[in-house]
């Protein structure tokens, strides 16, 4: 009896062994490029830790976090994650100095959530040229999705222009007489904002009686206000970055100005606009998202931003979940480790872009409910859905529909 | 009577160099040019591509040296001058259709204009009242090239990409050796055109100018006339080497002309050796790999170990290369002795 137990344990672990090799030879036949092997996949990064955007380097250490989690937890099909991470200090020449060693003397697999529009334009060519995947950039210019042109570059978040546009359809529709009144920054993230109002409104742009731009090096932005509010504008759109807006909606409650609010998805943070410039002076403002806000207390039960917590305080302590730099740089992080998952054992340059630009309805933790990454050989637009939302005693209240804000090219 | 007092018994702001300490003996000059040439032969594409920029920012920081080390004036816009330079670079390049070769001299006239008239109103001015002046310039540029007015041709807040020229006539060079050499050539070619400047009689009224204004007058110089000339000549030297960087890095836009880099420059001066020519190398050398040597040490502090670094080096060589090289010279000469 002993005896036919071990024999029929013998015949059933060579059955499943002989089944492990053929099924693994002839499914996955490794493939490698550059920057992969059997133990190892190199992901470059560029990120601005120094210089006048330092604040995003969050998202840097965040990303590099994330890894290590990930390689902590046993790596992507048994590979640790290398994540090479440089400082262009926001300038584009030392960012394609930064390219090109990753590319050249690192040799990474990819060049991964790159930040910045200047240093992604000027990185753009030369890593398509080398056919190097330039993969969710951070930064939320529309012209990430031309995959005709730059089949190598992919975007992530979703792109201003397409939120822009969830604006002007919310204000042809529920307040179509309203007379808007604009402040933008004055670089590429206003100035592709209000093409997207403006492309948004078309035929109705003339609701916009006013615009006025400010530089980031004005110390503050009240003179501006207090001009806008003299066209006798009703609504406001606050094209701004963070340190702006919170100063925009002080100015309003001080000069008393109560127009409709709409501040943009950049600066709709509770920790760092919000909280303060005042929660009684921002009751009612409007803006959109696509990801929780880790300083909103709805959020605080959310299985995704447990896990967000849970690995804050594992692997990133001095994070502050707060920063909305550290829920941007977890949730790309995810995306990536999907990507890498499903390649399998197929690590070449050209699978990751394919895998890339087959996403099908995934969601990481961080996304709003009903917020889905979809990507196509045709789209290389990851995120392009947001929803409404007013800000109501602490904390942003969605309304209405997850839109999309889908760009009709 | 008391303001000519004042003029006359206020230090000197830029220490006197005599003129042939500024440059390079012979066989030092010889070996630096064997190893210019050499080196890109046995190292990857990404090095040449490093020593490309080496030798562009040598060349912004040269001009400087010249206005500064030479004539005694301080800037802090050369960012401006560069932008101009590579702006008009990149806008022939991708709107005329110019060949690359032809947009550098262009992008230095039209420099040398730009540095010519801005020296007129900044003649009244000496001192840290002509940098400021300077750095108001530098802070201004970004922002004018953003002006949608000229949005058509310099693209905006986009910037303009740049197309990397292939080697010419078939030659069996990668584009980044060929750039290097291209490069390599102007460099030293300007290099010398300016140690020819400082020894010539436009150079000794630099120098008149900087030791002391007065004198340099009473000698019968055109103060006015040498002062705007120096500021011109370190423009549009400024302005090819920005229309080589353009070429380089094959992407212009506005954040990559900040003050920052006019600092950059200044502090690669400043390192280099003020007055002493070849220091410019080193000193730009020093802009280029030192932040990535502070990034490696600390990447959340890489602003702080730069500035130690930095430290160290203004508290230990205040002179900067300069005072290696000359401290270097005097061991050799005594183990020569020996």
């Amino acid at each position: 009896m002993r005896f036919y137990q071990q024999l029929r344990i013998a015949a059933f672990s060579t059955a499943v062994m002989a089944f492990v090799t053929t099924s693994g030879g002839a499914l996955a036949q490794k493939k490698y490029d550059t920057g992969a092997s059997d133990t190892e996949i190199k992901i470059g990064n560029i990120m601005p830790y120094s210089g006048p955007a330092s604040a995003y380097g969050v998202i840097g250490k965040t990303e590099e976090a994330y890894f290590k989690k990930i390689n902590a937890e046993g790596g992507i099909n048994g590979r640790k994650i290398n994540f090479i991470s440089y400082d262009d200090g926001y300038s584009p020449p030392k960012a394609v100095e930064q390219a090109r060693k990753l590319v050249e003397s690192d040799e990474v697999l990819v060049v991964f959530n790159p930040l910045g529009t200047p240093s992604n334009s000027a990185i753009q060519k030369y890593l398509n040229a080398k056919k190097v995947p330039q993969l969710f950039v951070a930064t939320g210019a529309t012209k990430w999705n031309e995959p005709k042109n730059f089949p190598w570059t992919m975007g992530w978040q979703p792109s201003y222009q397409s939120e822009a546009r969830i604006y002007a359809k919310f204000l042809m529709k529920e307040k179509p007489s309203a007379k808007i009144a604009i402040m933008y920054q004055n670089d590429d993230f206003g100035k592709d904002y209000l093409k997207g109002l403006k492309d948004g409104l078309a035929d109705k742009a003339s609701m916009i009686v006013a615009e006025e731009s400010y530089e980031t090096t004005e110390p503050t932005i009240d003179g501006h206000i207090v001009k806008l509010k003299s066209t006798g504008a009703d609504t406001f759109i606050s094209i701004t970055t963070p340190k702006f807006a919170a100063q925009a909606i002080k100015k309003l409650a001080e000069i008393e100005w109560k127009p409709l609010h709409i501040v943009s998805n950049v600066s709709a943070s509770v920790g760092s606009v919000i909280k303060p410039a005042g929660f009684e002076n921002s009751q009612g403002i409007l803006s959109a998202a696509y990801a929780k806000d880790g300083a909103d207390s709805q959020w605080d039960n959310d299985p995704g931003m447990k896990k967000l917590y849970a690995f804050l305080e594992k692997y990133y302590p001095e994070g502050n979940k707060l920063d909305g730099s550290v829920v941007f740089g977890y949730g790309v992080a995810q995306t990536m480790v999907k990507v890498l998952e499903m390649c399998g054992d197929n690590l070449t340059r050209e699978n990751v872009m394919k895998q890339a630009a087959s996403l099908k309805d995934f969601a990481p933790d961080t996304m709003l409910p009903g917020i889905k990454i979809n990507t196509s050989p045709t789209d290389f637009a990851p995120i392009e859905q947001l929803q409404m939302m007013r800000f109501k005693g602490e904390k942003w209240d969605l309304f209405g529909d997850v839109i999309s804000g889908e760009l009709s090219h | 009577m008391s303001a000519v007092q004042e003029v006359v018994t206020e230090a000197a702001a830029v220490e006197a160099v005599p003129k042939r300490a500024m440059t390079l003996g012979y066989g030092t000059s010889l070996a630096m040019l064997a190893l210019l040439i050499l080196v890109p032969l046995f190292v990857k594409n990404f090095i040449i591509f490093q020593l490309t920029m080496l030798l562009i920012y040598g060349l912004a920081v040269l001009a400087l040296n010249i206005l500064t080390g030479g004539s005694g004036q301080f800037s802090l816009g050369q960012s401006a001058f560069y932008a101009v330079g590579a702006y008009t670079s990149a806008i022939l390049m991708e709107h005329v259709g110019m060949n690359y070769a032809l947009t550098l001299p262009i992008a230095g006239l039209i420099c040398f204009g730009f540095g010519f008239l801005f020296g007129q109103p900044a003649l009244r001015l000496s001192g840290v009242y002509l940098a400021l002046a300077t750095f108001a310039l530098a802070t201004a540029m970004p922002q004018l090239l953003k002006l949608g007015y000229f949005e058509h041709w310099t693209g905006g807040v986009q910037g303009l990409v740049v197309t990397k020229p292939d080697a010419p006539f078939g030659l069996p060079m990668t584009q980044d050796m060929w750039l290097y050499y291209f490069t390599m050539v102007i460099t030293i070619g300007i290099y010398i055109a300016s140690v020819n400047l400082l020894q010539s009689r436009s150079g000794r009224a630099f120098m008149a100018i900087r030791d002391n204004e007065i004198a340099a007058s009473a000698m019968g110089i055109d103060v006015a006339l040498y002062k705007t000339l120096a500021f011109g000549v370190s423009a549009g030297i400024t302005g090819v080497a920005g229309g080589l960087g353009a070429i380089a890095v094959q992407f212009v836009a506005p954040d990559s002309y900040t003050i920052t880099l006019a600092i950059s420059l200044f502090l690669g001066m400043v390192v280099g050796g003020v007055g002493w020519l070849p220091g410019s190398i080193v000193g730009a050398a020093f802009i280029i790999f030192v932040p990535n040597i502070a990034e490696g040490i600390s990447k959340g502090l890489s602003g702080a170990v730069f500035g130690v670094l930095l430290f160290l080096v203004i508290f230990l060589v205040p002179h900067g290369a300069r005072q290696v090289a000359i401290v270097a010279q005097q061991m050799m000469g005594k183990l020569r002795k020996n």
